[in-house]
C-alpha cells in the first residue's frame, strides 16, 4: 500500500511539471509580444525595452522557465534600484494591467471560488446521488420517471442562462435575495449563505442531473450482481443489502468522477461567477484573458491544473482504500 | 497414422509478460502459458487437446493460427515455416487455417445478417469463388443445415446450437484445410452438442478437413479425435491415441482428470473410486520447479522436484513425461 | 418415510417481456424430504433457476405473475410477507450459485462475509463467536489455512476456493434445504469431483436436503436420489435416479440418455441426437411441448400436438411421467439406449 501511494504522489509531481511546462510554453508561443502588454497605448519603444528586461522577457524561454520555477520555490524580484519589487513565494510573476503580484491577486480570488465549488459540490452530491437512488429504487414508477425529465431539462439549460433565470427570479422579480455580494464565512455566516445560494443552485442544477445518472445505472447494474442476490438469500434486509452490497459498489465509480469534478469547479466557475458578478478566479480568468494578462493566464491556468491533479491524486487513493482488488494488486 | 502431417508445430512457447502499471516500475514476471509444445496434425484427422482452465489450450490455438506471435518455436503448415510470414503471405496463409470459436453469440456481429458473416472472410481473404458470393454462402449454409432462406436473419434470430453452425459455415467459407476449433461445443446443451459434432464429424469425411480440437470434456474429445495431447501449465503431459489415453493412461494426471469425471450411470457411481486431487492449479507465473504436476501429484518424489521428466515413450507405447508412469 | 421439507405444487411462473409473455415455468409440482437429494435436469432455459428463484422467494413479485405454492418451514412462499420469508432464508433453504466468480461480494473479506450470515440469524451472538463460526465453517469446507484465508478478499480465490465459501455460507445457519443452481458448471472436472464430494460429505453432518440443478446427466447420477426431468417449464418425468437411468420413462429422457451414453461410448460414429431445438419460451408449441422434435408423435394421429398430457404414475417403476404413450411402449424405451 505505502509503495502503490508513493508511486502515486511522484506520478502526480510529474504530472505537475509538465502541466506547468505546458501552459508555459502555450502562453510563450503566442504571437503577442508580452512586453508591448506591459503598458498602455502611449508607450514609447523605450519604455517597452525597458519593461522587457526588468520582466525578463529578453532571455530565451528556458531561461524563463527556470526562473518561472524558481519564482514559485523562492519568490522572485524584478528590475532593481529604484523601480524593483518583490513578489514574495510563491511567486505566479506580476501583472502590470492589474500592478499586482499574480499570487496575491489568486489569493483574493480563491475563497469566492471555493465557497462557490464546496456548496456547491455538496449540494449537486446530495441531490444527485439521493435523487439517483430514488429513481432506482422506484424504477419505472412516477418518482423515476419525474426525476429524469426534471434533470432532463436541467441538463439542457446553458449555463448562463440558468444563472440569469434564477437572478430574475429570486433578486428582481420576487427579491427573495438581495443582489449577491461576498463577504467572508467568518465575518457573517448568513450573509455568505445568502451571497452564494443562486451560485450553488446554478452548480446543483447543471451537475446533479449527471449524478443522477450514474448512481441510477450503477445501483440498477450492481442489483442483478449474483452477490446481491446471495446477500438477499442470506436474509439480510433489504437496508442492508442495499447498504453493504449495493450502493458500496455502485458509489465508487462516481467518487472518481466527483473527485475530478470538484478539482475542475475549483479552478473557477466561469459563466456563474461572471453572471452573479462574484470575484472569484473564474473572473479573473476572463478578464485576464479580455486584457492579454499573460502572467495571470499563466498563473489562473497552472492554480487549476494543480486542482485537478490533486484531486485525481486524492481520488486514486481513496480507490486504493476502498477497493480491496486495487489496494492487494499494487 | 500414415496421412500426411498438414500443420505441425516445433516446441512452441509462449509467455506474457505481467502487466505493470505506473511508469515507475519494471516487472519481469510472465505468465508462461505455453512452454514447449510440439504437435503434429494430420490430413483428413483431429487432434485433441484437453487440461484444464488457463493450461495454455487457446493459447496454443492462437499460435497455431498464428493470431499470436509465438515467444520461440515453428508453426509449419504443409512442411513450409509460417511462423514469420505477414502481409499477404500470411493471408494466403490465414485461408488455410480457419478458427471456431467457444461462444457463438459474442463470435458473431450482431448486427450483420447471417448472409453477411459468412460471407465476410470470403472479401477480406480476397478468395474468389466459382459461383456467386451469394449463392456461394447459401451452399454453406446447406451444407451445415441452416436454412439458405434465412440468408438475410440477424444472429439473435438463432438458437445456440444454429448460430455455431453459422460459426463453421464461416469458417469453411475460405475452403480451409485445417479448422482449429476452441471449444465449440461446450457453451451447448447436450442434445445440441451432439448435432454439432455429428455435423463436424460429416464435414470432416466430405471435406477431408483437419481439426484441431479444444475441449474440456474428455468425453467429447474422445469421441472426435484420433490423436490427443493432455496440458497441464503450458506443458503436454501425455500424448497418444483415444485408447492410449483412456484405456491405458499412465500420467497422474490424466487418470485423476478421467476419474473426475462423472459417469451418467448411478450403479457404476456408486462403485468407482475417484482419485480427487487436492489443491490448485499453481501459479503459471512461477511454475513448481522439475515435474510441475509435482505439488498435486499422488506419487511425487524426491527426483520430481529436481529433474523434468521428458514427453517419451516410457514403456506404455505412448509419450507421458512422467519420472513414474503407471 | 422422512420428514417433509419442502412442498412444490402447480407452480407457474411467467414474466412480460416486450417480446410477450415467458411462460417459464408451466406448472411444476414436486416434494423434497429431510436428507434427500432432488437432482433437477434440463436443458437451457428450461426455468430451472427460475423455479429455484421462487422457492427462495427471490423473484420479484412485481414484475412475475406467480400462482400454485411452495410450503417452506410452514409457510407459502408466494402469498408470504417479505418478513417473514427473510425468517426462512438461510436457515430453512440457503442458496448456491453457478458462478462463483461473482457470487461474493468484492469489498468484504470472506470472513465477514460468513460471520454476517450467522449474524442474520443469531443476532445476539459477539463478533468474536461470530468469527470462530466462521473460522470453523471455513475449515469444515476444506479451506487450507482457514486463519488466514478468514481476513482475505473474494478475488485472492481460485475459483473452487470462492465456491467452497459459498457452500460455507450457505451451510453456516445449519439449513433444512440446500438449493444448489449448477454449483460445479463454471468449474473443471476436478475440482467439480472436489466440490461434489463436499457437498456429500457435508450432508451427511449437517443433514440438510439438496436440491442440485444442473444439466450434466453424469453429476445427478452421482449424487441424487431422485431425479425431475425439465423440459420447457414442465415436467417430463421424475423417478428415483436409478430408475431413470435403467428405463427412462419419457422420450425426452431417453433422448438425453441416448446423447450422453453415445459419447460415453468409446466407438466412433454418428452420435445419437435429439432433432431441432429447444422451443421458444414464448410461443410454446401447443400439446406435448417437446412434440416437434419427438421421434413418437408423428405416429400418434396429431393427439401430441393438441393434448398436453399429465404427469402419471407408471406402475411397474414408480416413475412418473408426461407422455401419451401407453405403459408397455413407456417401459420398453429405456431398451435401446443403455447398450447401443
Ligand atoms: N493475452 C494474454 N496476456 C496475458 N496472459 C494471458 C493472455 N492470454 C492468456 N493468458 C494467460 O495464459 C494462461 C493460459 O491461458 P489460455 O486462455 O490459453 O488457457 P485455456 O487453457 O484456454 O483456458 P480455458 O479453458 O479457461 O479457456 C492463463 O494463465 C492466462 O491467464
Ligand atoms: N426476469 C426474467 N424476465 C424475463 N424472462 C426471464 C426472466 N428470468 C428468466 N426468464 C426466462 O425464463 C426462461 C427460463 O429461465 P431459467 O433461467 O430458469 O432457465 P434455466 O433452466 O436455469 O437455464 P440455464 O441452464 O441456462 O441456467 C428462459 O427462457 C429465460 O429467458
Ligand atoms: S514426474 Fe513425479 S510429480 Fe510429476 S507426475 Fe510423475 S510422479 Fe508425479
Ligand atoms: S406426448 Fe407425444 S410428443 Fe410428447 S413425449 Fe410423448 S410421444 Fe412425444
Ligand atoms: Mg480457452
Ligand atoms: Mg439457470
Amino acid at each position: 500500500m505505502i509503495a502503490y501511494l508513493t508511486r502515486r504522489i511522484l506520478f502526480a509531481g510529474v504530472l505537475l511539471l509538465a502541466v506547468s511546462l505546458f501552459t508555459f510554453l502555450i502562453f510563450t508561443v503566442l504571437p503577442t509580444d508580452p512586453a508591448a502588454l506591459t503598458c498602455g497605448k502611449a508607450c514609447t519603444p523605450d519604455r517597452i525595452e525597458a519593461n522587457r528586461t526588468r520582466l525578463g522577457y529578453d532571455q530565451p524561454v528556458t531561461t524563463q522557465y527556470v526562473r518561472f520555477l524558481k519564482g514559485i520555490v523562492g519568490g522572485r524580484t524584478y528590475g532593481e534600484g529604484q523601480g524593483e519589487f518583490t513578489c514574495g513565494a510563491p511567486s505566479l510573476g506580476y501583472s502590470f494591467s492589474q500592478k499586482d503580484c499574480v499570487t496575491s491577486l489568486i489569493a483574493r480570488t480563491l475563497p469566492v471560488t471555493a465557497s462557490i465549488a464546496f456548496g456547491g459540490f455538496a449540494l449537486w452530491i446530495i441531490f444527485g446521488i439521493g435523487l439517483g437512488m430514488v429513481s432506482a429504487l422506484k424504477r419505472g414508477r412516477w418518482p423515476d420517471r419525474l426525476i429524469s425529465v426534471v434533470s432532463v431539462v436541467g441538463l439542457s439549460f446553458p449555463t448562463f442562462f440558468l444563472a440569469l433565470l434564477l437572478l430574475f427570479i429570486f433578486v428582481i422579480w420576487t427579491q427573495i435575495l438581495p443582489f449577491p455580494s461576498y463577504v467572508s464565512p467568518t465575518e457573517d455566516f448568513f450573509g455568505w449563505c445568502q451571497a452564494l445560494i443562486l451560485p450553488w443552485l446554478t452548480i446543483t442544477i447543471i451537475s446533479a442531473p449527471y449524478y443522477i445518472r450514474l448512481t441510477r445505472f450503477g445501483m440498477l447494474e450492481t442489483m442483478n450482481e449474483d452477490y446481491v442476490r446471495l446477500g438477499i438469500a442470506k436474509g439480510l434486509k433489504r437496508w442492508t443489502v442495499l447498504r453493504k452490497y449495493v450502493l458500496r459498489s455502485a458509489l465508487i465509480p462516481i467518487v472518481t468522477v466527483a473527485g475530478l469534478d470538484f478539482g475542475v469547479t475549483l479552478g473557477g466557475a466561469v459563466f456563474t461567477e461572471s453572471v452573479f458578478s462574484l470575484p472569484g478566479m473564474g473572473r479573473l480568468s476572463i478578464k485576464a484573458v479580455s486584457d492579454s494578462d499573460l502572467p495571470v493566464l499563466v498563473g489562473t491556468t497552472l492554480v487549476a491544473g494543480t486542482f485537478i491533479v490533486v484531486f485525481n491524486l486524492l481520488t486514486d487513493i481513496f480507490y486504493g482504500f476502498v477497493d480491496p482488488r486495487v489496494r492487494i494488486h499494487k | 497414422m500414415t496421412n500426411p502431417v498438414v500443420l505441425e508445430a516445433k516446441n512452441l512457447v509462449k509467455y506474457f509478460p505481467t502487466v505493470s502499471k505506473g511508469l515507475l516500475q519494471r516487472s519481469t514476471d510472465s505468465v508462461k502459458a505455453v512452454d514447449g509444445v510440439s504437435v503434429q496434425v494430420r490430413a483428413g484427422q483431429t487432434l485433441g487437446v484437453v487440461g484444464e482452465s488457463g493450461c495454455g489450450k487457446s493459447t496454443l490455438a492462437r499460435l497455431l493460427m498464428r493470431l499470436l506471435p509465438p515467444t520461440s518455436g515453428t508453426v509449419l503448415l504443409d512442411g513450409a515455416d509460417i511462423t514469420s510470414l505477414t502481409g499477404r503471405e500470411l493471408r494466403a496463409v490465414r485461408a488455410k487455417i480457419q478458427m471456431v470459436f467457444q461462444d457463438p453469440v459474442a463470435s458473431l456481429n450482431p448486427r450483420h445478417s447471417v448472409g453477411q458473416i459468412i460471407g465476410t472472410p470470403l472479401k477480406f481473404l480476397k478468395v474468389k469463388s466459382a459461383t456467386g458470393a451469394r449463392e456461394h454462402v447459401q451452399e454453406l449454409m446447406e451444407l451445415v443445415g441452416l436454412n439458405p432462406e434465412h440468408y438475410n436473419r440477424y444472429p439473435h434470430e438463432f438458437s445456440g446450437g444454429q448460430r455455431q453452425r453459422i460459426g463453421i459455415a464461416r469458417a469453411l467459407a475460405v475452403g480451409p484445410q485445417v479448422i482449429v476449433a476452441d471449444e465449440p461445443v461446450s457453451a451447448l446443451d447436450v442434445s445440441i452438442q451432439a448435432q454439432v459434432l455429428n455435423l463436424m464429424e460429416k464435414l470432416q469425411r466430405d471435406l477431408g478437413l483437419s481439426y484441431v480440437f479444444i475441449a474440456h470434456d474428455l468425453s467429447v474429445v474422445r469421441h472426435i479425435a484420433d490423436e490427443i495431447i493432455v496440458m497441464y501449465l503450458g506443458k503436454v503431459v501425455e500424448s497418444g491415441s483415444p485408447s492410449d489415453v483412456y484405456s491405458t493412461p499412465s500420467h497422474p494426471y490424466t487418470q485423476a482428470l478421467l476419474s473426475a469425471i462423472p459417469v451418467a450411470d448411478p450403479r457404476a457411481a456408486a462403485s468407482h473410486k475417484r482419485t480427487v486431487l487436492v489443491g490448485d492449479v499453481p501459479s503459471p507465473i512461477d511454475p513448481p520447479s522439475g515435474c510441475r504436476f509435482r505439488t498435486r501429484c499422488p506419487r511425487a518424489q524426491d527426483l520430481c522436484a529436481l529433474e523434468e521428466p521428458a514427453l517419451i515413450d516410457r514403456g506404455q507405447g505412448h509419450p507421458v513425461a512422467c519420472h513414474f508412469p503407471g | 418415510m422422512s420428514e417433509l421439507v419442502l412442498q412444490v405444487k402447480d407452480l407457474k411462473v411467467a414474466f412480460s417481456t416486450v417480446d410477450g409473455v415467458v411462460q417459464a415455468v408451466n406448472g411444476i409440482s414436486f416434494d423434497v424430504r429431510k436428507g434427500q437429494t432432488l437432482g433437477i435436469v434440463g436443458e437451457s432455459g428450461s426455468g430451472k433457476s427460475v423455479t429455484a428463484s421462487a422457492i427462495m422467494g427471490l423473484t420479484n413479485r412485481k414484475s412475475a405473475d406467480m400462482s400454485g405454492s411452495i410450503l417452506l418451514g410452514g409457510l407459502d412462499v408466494l402469498t408470504a410477507q417479505e418478513r417473514e420469508i427473510r425468517a426462512l432464508r438461510g436457515r430453512e433453504a440457503a442458496m448456491v450459485f453457478q458462478d462463483p466468480m461473482s457470487a461474493l461480494n468484492p469489498y468484504y473479506t470472506v470472513g465477514k462475509q460468513i460471520a454476517e450470515a450467522y449474524e442474520v440469524h443469531h443476532p445476539k451472538t459477539s463478533k468474536k463467536e461470530r468469527r470462530l463460526i466462521a473460522l470453523d465453517m471455513l475449515a469444515k469446507v476444506g479451506l487450507p489455512k482457514p486463519s488466514e484465508c478468514i481476513d482475505e478478499y473474494p478475488h485472492q480465490f481460485s475459483g473452487g476456493m470462492r465456491q467452497r465459501i459459498v457452500i460455507a455460507i450457505a451451510l453456516v445457519n445449519n439449513p433444512r434445504l440446500l438449493i444448489a443452481d449448477e454449483p460445479t458448471t463454471a468449474l473443471d472436472v476436478t475440482v467439480q469431483a472436489q466440490i461434489l464430494d463436499l457437498m456429500m460429505n457435508l450432508q451427511q453432518e449437517f443433514g440438510s436436503a439438496i436440491i442440485l440443478i444442473t444439466h450434466d446427466l453424469g453429476v445427478v447420477a452421482e449424487v441424487a436420489d431422485e431425479v425431475m426431468v425439465m423440459y420447457a417449464g414442465q415436467t417430463m418425468e421424475s423417478s428415483k435416479v436409478q430408475t431413470l437411468f435403467d428405463t427412462p420413462s419419457h422420450p425426452y429422457t431417453r433422448g438425453l440418455l441416448g446423447s450422453v451414453r453415445s459419447l460415453d461410448n468409446s466407438e466412433r460414429g454418428a452420435l445419437h441426437t435429439i432433432a431441432g431445438n429447444p422451443p421458444s419460451m414464448i410461443s410454446l408449441p401447443g400439446g406435448c411441448p417437446f412434440h416437434p422434435r419427438c421421434e413418437f408423435s408423428a405416429s400418434m394421429n396429431g393427439l401430441c400436438a393438441t393434448v398436453q398430457p399429465t404427469l402419471r404414475v407408471l406402475p411397474a417403476t414408480g416413475s412418473e411421467s408426461a407422455c401419451h404413450l401407453n405403459d408397455d411402449q413407456l417401459l420398453s424405451l429405456g431398451l435401446g439406449v443403455n447398450h447401443d
